[in-house]
């Protein structure tokens, strides 16, 4: 029991994970599985982002300035321990714009295979493609 | 100014892929020229980044002046100075390739096809050359993304192929960053070097031993190893001619690179074979491989398609090799990557034309191909000598050194893989050889003279000069691959095998 809450976020990463896996598996449309990749991507980038969070209630890592010094912080009173890592959230938002383009192109070669086939669904277009293999 | 080749190898395609859409836009029939242009600096700087390696040792560019972890690092070694001059010159050859092929197969989007092509060589430069984990999936991520465009303008059906490669390339890429990420949380660094020093005490923890099950199973799909291979027939065959004389020779190389860096560099040799068997695992998964690529092969009626399955197949001996864990099959493995870029190159190239000249890719329409083609069935032949493994091309020394190191690590039934698959490639490669060199065409009996005459009906030059440097190059390879081996490959292997 003390395995699932005090690791309560690997699990929530790993249900969403297996979700999108089971999406693009199972699901037979394609738009179906261009989802369950994007929840795939999507709970990877989650797992990170818990990774970056320290006990003792460490809050978000923007320093807050003073406003007789221009805004600049006063030197000496930033401990590391009171902000959240940063390094994952930076990292993951190169991964937020990795997922985003391989959503557009994976939504624009969506709208190629309708126009091409008239139809969504996965196995329909493999009949297709085998009756024009064989013609 | 030589300091900074690393940086600039990286951003002069990154930069000129821009720069072909404004250039497009003025004149269209500019832009393939930038593109050449770009590319033989692009390999002058290889050659340079080479000369230094081996003059001077191990090349570190902290991009920034930030030094690492803290900073990205750009290392190269003769490893990865190998590669760049692979990629640049395999690529520098086909563009020249390109011009006549993409005009006459889709004559309204070249500009848009040249910029993605640069962005996709940026991206292949810059997973060689990096010495950072997440800047890895950065670059890895760039190249797949302009690949699965890039094939998607292919013939017909080739939206449907790039729509598979779109989801299985993701679901590798995305394991390769949960590797990354396990890898983070224990060591609290991503730079490759850093990471190498702070692992070996974890070995033992479940963590790693994930991150490196993890790491494997997405790179693996990425290079097309048995079980995850199903994205490459389908792409590799249904796109443009260039596109696939691109990529079959230099994608799954360098996902065979990166194993060979995750598994040699950043976790140690004795982690990949004793604390996990991770290495056994791929060896036999690579013998699976290569059988059942060879035999899905000989099934294929349409050239690019089998063409497709032996890059399956042949990728399979390059997992072998790493697998082996020994001096001699990770010199053939090495060995086998260059000679794959050749002859990949030179097979796909030969495929492209004979689309150009007939329109179809059908082996049953190969007759008469000899007489009508003469010098680019010839570099088919010398390319199909290099599959099979006839000296003195340079197939034949990669394979002597995997059934080698297969010799050496006592497993004698890789030898009988490897011995087999020879005798299954003749098969599929020659049936092609002897369709087109031996099978005449039903003849035209309206003719009015009493000979038949076959007109020499060429590519144009500027397509049949690459094709014959390839041929070329595989011979010369062939011949001089002791030189080879002993300046380059043989700093490569680790210092504990």
């Amino acid at each position: 029991m003390d395995l699932i809450i005090a690791k309560y976020n690997y699990w929530i990463y790993i249900i969403l994970m297996m979700i999108g896996l089971y999406g693009m598996i199972a699901k037979n449309n394609l738009a179906k599985k261009v989802v369950g990749m994007t929840l795939f991507q999507t709970s990877i980038i989650l797992y990170f982002i818990s990774t970056g969070v320290k006990s003792g209630g460490a809050t978000v890592p923007i320093v807050m300035g003073d406003p007789h010094l221009h805004g600049h912080a006063v030197p000496g009173t930033i401990h590391a321990i009171q902000y959240v890592n940063p390094l994952p959230h930076v990292l993951m938002l190169t991964a937020i714009v990795v997922m985003v383009a391989t959503f557009g192109v994976a939504a624009a070669l969506l709208m190629r295979i309708y126009k091409r086939y008239g139809t969504l669904e996965g196995d329909e277009i493999i009949e297709i493609r085998k009756q024009e293999a064989v013609s | 100014m030589s300091i900074n080749y690393p940086a600039l190898i990286v951003m002069v395609p990154f930069i000129s892929a821009l720069l072909v859409f404004v250039i497009g836009w003025w004149n269209r029939r500019l832009s393939c020229g930038l593109v050449i242009a770009v590319l033989a600096a692009v390999f002058l700087l290889s050659i340079g980044i080479m000369k230094e390696v081996m003059a001077n040792g191990t090349i570190h560019y902290w991009l920034g002046g930030w030094e690492p972890p803290w900073g990205i690092e750009y290392v190269v070694d003769y490893l990865n100075a190998f590669m760049l001059v692979i990629i640049s010159f395999v690529s520098l050859v086909v563009t020249i390739y390109s011009k006549k092929s993409v005009e006459k197969e889709l004559p309204e989007k070249i500009v848009p096809f040249y910029s993605l092509y640069l962005l996709l060589i940026t991206g292949l430069i810059g997973i060689v050359i990096t010495g950072d984990l997440f800047n890895v999936f950065v670059f890895l991520e760039i190249a797949a993304i302009s690949c699965y465009a890039l094939i998607a303008v292919g013939r017909k059906g080739a939206s449907y192929s790039s729509f598979k490669y779109v989801v299985m390339g993701t679901v590798g890429a995305s394991f390769y960053l949960l590797g990354v990420g396990y890898l983070y949380i224990v060591t609290g660094s991503l730079n490759m070097a850093d990471v190498s020093k702070l692992l070996p005490p974890l070995y033992e923890s479940k963590v790693v031993m994930t991150a490196g099950v993890f790491m494997l199973v997405g790179i693996a799909l990425k290079m097309a190893v048995y079980p995850l291979h199903a994205w490459a027939p389908g792409a590799y065959s249904d796109a443009p001619s260039s596109v696939s004389a691109l990529i079959a020779p230099l994608m799954t190389k360098v996902g065979a690179y990166l194993m060979i860096r995750i598994f040699y560099t950043v976790f140690k040799p004795y982690f990949f074979v004793d604390v996990i068997p991770l290495s056994s695992i791929l060896t036999w998964i690579a013998a699976v491989s290569i059988i059942l690529g060879s035999i899905y092969a000989i099934a294929q009626s349409d050239l690019k398609k089998m063409l497709s399955y032996s890059v399956v197949a042949q990728i399979g001996y390059i997992a072998l090799g790493i697998g082996l864990a020994n001096k001699a099959g990770l010199t053939g493995a090495v060995l086998h990557i260059l000679n794959e870029a050749f002859t990949k190159a030179c097979v796909f190239l030969v495929a492209g034309a004979i689309i150009y000249k007939t329109g179809s890719s059908n082996i049953e329409g190969f007759k008469d191909l000899y007489r009508k083609m003469p010098f680019t069935m010839s570099a088919f032949l010398i390319g199909a000598f290099s599959m099979v493994g006839i000296p003195p091309t340079c197939g034949f020394f990669s394979k002597l050194y995997l059934i080698i190191g297969s010799i050496d690590a006592k497993q004698w039934i890789f030898v009988v893989v490897l011995l087999t698959s020879s005798i299954l490639n003749v098969i599929y490669f020659f049936r092609v050889i002897k369709i087109a060199a031996f099978e005449k065409a039903i003849p035209d009996y309206s003719r009015t003279t009493p000979y038949i005459t076959y007109r020499l009906d060429e590519v144009p030059i500027s397509m049949l000069i690459p094709i014959l440097v390839m041929a070329a190059g595989i011979l010369f390879c062939g011949i001089f691959s002791p030189e080879i081996i002993n300046t380059v490959i043989q700093h490569i292997i680790p210092a504990s095998f």
